[in-house]
């Protein structure tokens, strides 16, 4: 039997076992069954306090910037998904919007107030689920089962719009897939009903909990200064106390007709963080229901031969539009050559798009600024002085998405 | 509040070369505000100063991102792009240099934000961008011993740099 090649090491700690004789170095992950999501840490370890933490990423690098520069506009959708997997539709609305603004199209009425329905729908997902793991982590499993019975149900009810439960590929340059299915909209408010009941209840399981209260308060704090240093955004920075969202503060799709507050945490630690989260659902859902109210009927993708494929109809019928849907397919969709930068409120931060146009159906650069990979530049200072065990709530807490993360 | 603060800025950074002052951050060419966002296009060694001054004179606190853009046939080959936000004024600014592939370095700003390290190693994975200043040039999203700089435009989609090696019987492409 031959024996294994050796592999080579892919990442070298920033600090080598031995510096000091009275300290161990553990590598935590990349793949831990307390971390979800593939990350390594080094920590320099004095006893349970960890003194230095090296954080890797990478693992999920898969060229999704590289693969862009090969792909027409439009075919760029489905890897905008596979960025934050926990809300793929604010990355596709995100990609989509700044497209759009490079072509200088606006897009109609009803798909405005869609897109904003839908993005804060994804937000309350990406929460739950983010809430929901880091209760599992800290053996709540009862909360944790409670939220994911939600989640679910909206994943099953974004797939019935979509048609998949998380790699959605919804969003079009110049609207949307298609529209509501019938009964949607009415399933939705039943949905949200039962997601304050539930969503009670975990208040009641864990809020005043003193198990919980224990691990989380005072765990993994970040300082107002610290969290704009590192470049923290989203529910990250707003836990430190700082009400800075793009939604409210650089307004984009039909937020400025919405009334929403921007909760805010106190100190910027772990408890903090979950209640930010916690509040924030309360203020999707109460954004949910103002944009079921003032969705209009109208069509959802704007007449413009540039971006939008024509009925198949037609394309059947008439030589124009068989040309049309030719050129769009095989070409892409035109965007005049320029550069532009459009960020919207993701689940976990700014999610900027920075795009780059020759003028081809092509893009010539797509480079996305991920808040998770951002929030990783500084992870070291939520864990540094803590106990190992509290790399579990706090890690759970920052929401690292590999997806995004290492694109 | 943002136009305001835009046209500060520009007097400040973009039209020192007309005036012909000394200042920080000497743009190349003229300043502009294209889709919202104040762009200033600035020689290499400018970009520290501008930075600086962007933080503590304007109150651009955050550091958002920083990427580059392969123009291969061009001279200079590497336009860098960084962005800036200010949580007071709810503004970005763009800022962008062009280094050559002879000698594609430019200022590290680890000494004004902390997010720089970060994404700085991420722009040196993918373009072989030069961050002067910044001591931990490790990899990042790509792994110790990958050979080249996979976001520049000659580097072949299709080349793969396994760590573990192939079985046998499995032909290795690139």
């Amino acid at each position: 039997m031959a024996s294994n090649p050796r592999i080579a090491n892919p990442v070298r700690s920033a600090f080598s076992p031995g510096e000091r004789d009275d300290t161990v170095v553990v590598s935590i992950g990349p793949s831990h069954p307390a971390t979800h999501g593939t990350i390594q840490i080094f920590a320099e370890m004095d006893g349970e306090r960890i003194l230095r933490a090296d954080v890797h990423c990478g693992y999920l690098h898969r060229g999704f910037e590289k693969e862009c520069e090969s792909h027409t506009w439009h075919n760029c959708i489905p890897y905008m998904d596979r960025l934050n997997y926990c809300s793929p539709l604010i990355n596709d609305f995100a990609y989509c919007d700044t497209v759009e603004r490079l072509m200088g199209i606006e897009i109609t009425r009803r798909a405005v107030v869609l897109r904003t329905l839908l993005s804060e729908y994804s937000r309350l997902c990406d929460h739950l689920t983010c809430i929901a793991a880091t209760l599992m982590e800290l053996g709540a499993m009862t909360a944790f089962l409670y939220l994911v019975m939600i989640r679910d149900y909206m994943y099953e009810h974004i797939a019935a719009l979509t048609g998949a439960r998380v790699t959605h590929s919804y969003g079009r340059i110049g609207g949307l897939a298609n529209d509501l299915p019938p009964g949607w909209l009415p399933r939705l408010e039943e949905i949200l009903v039962q997601y304050d009941d539930f969503m009670g209840r975990v208040h009641g399981l864990v809020d005043r909990n003193r198990i919980f209260i224990d691990r989380m308060r005072d765990v993994g704090v970040l300082s107002q200064a610290d969290a704009l240093s590192y470049g923290y955004t989203g529910p990250m920075l707003r836990s430190t106390g700082l009400a800075i969202d793009v939604r409210k503060d650089t307004p984009y799709l039909a937020y400025p007709e919405l009334d929403f507050e921007v909760p805010v945490g106190i100190k910027g630690d772990n408890y903090d963080r979950y209640y930010v989260r916690a509040r924030e659902m309360d203020e999707s859902v109460h954004m949910i229901r103002q944009c079921v109210d003032l969705l209009e009927d109208g069509p959802i993708n704007v007449d413009d031969r540039r971006c939008t494929f024509p009925e198949k109809p037609l394309v059947y019928g008439e030589i124009e539009s068989l040309i049309n849907h030719f050129k769009l397919v095989m070409e892409g969709p035109r965007v005049p050559a320029g550069e532009i930068y459009v960020a919207h409120e993701g689940a976990n931060g700014e999610l900027g798009f920075y795009l780059v146009s020759t003028g081809e159906g092509v893009p010539y650069k797509v480079h996305c600024r991920a808040p998770s990979f951002v929030h990783m530049g500084g992870a070291h200072l939520m864990l540094e002085g803590y106990q190992l065990a509290d790399l579990v709530p706090t890690f759970g807490s920052i929401n690292m998405i590999g997806g995004e993360c290492d694109r | 509040m943002g136009a305001e603060v835009f046209d500060r800025i520009q007097s400040r950074l973009a039209d020192g070369e007309e005036e012909g002052q000394s200042t920080p951050g000497q743009a190349r060419v003229p300043a502009g505000v294209s889709h919202g966002i104040l762009v200033l296009d600035l020689a290499p060694g400018a970009v520290a100063g501008a930075a600086r001054a962007l933080k503590q004179e304007f109150g651009f606190d955050v550091f958002l991102d920083v990427t580059a853009v392969d123009w291969p046939g061009q001279e200079p080959r590497f336009e860098v792009v960084w962005h800036f936000y200010s949580t007071a004024h709810k503004v970005r600014v763009r800022l962008k240099a062009r280094v050559a592939e002879a000698s594609p370095a430019v200022p590290s700003l680890t000494a004004l934000y902390g997010s720089a390290a970060f994404m700085e190693r991420e722009c040196h994975d993918m373009y072989g961008i030069v961050f002067e200043g910044n001591a931990d040039m490790r990899p990042i999203l790509l792994y110790e011993g990958f050979v080249g700089h996979p976001l520049r435009k000659d580097y072949p989609k299709e080349r793969e740099q396994p760590l573990v090696p192939y079985r046998e019987g499995f032909e290795e492409r690139g």
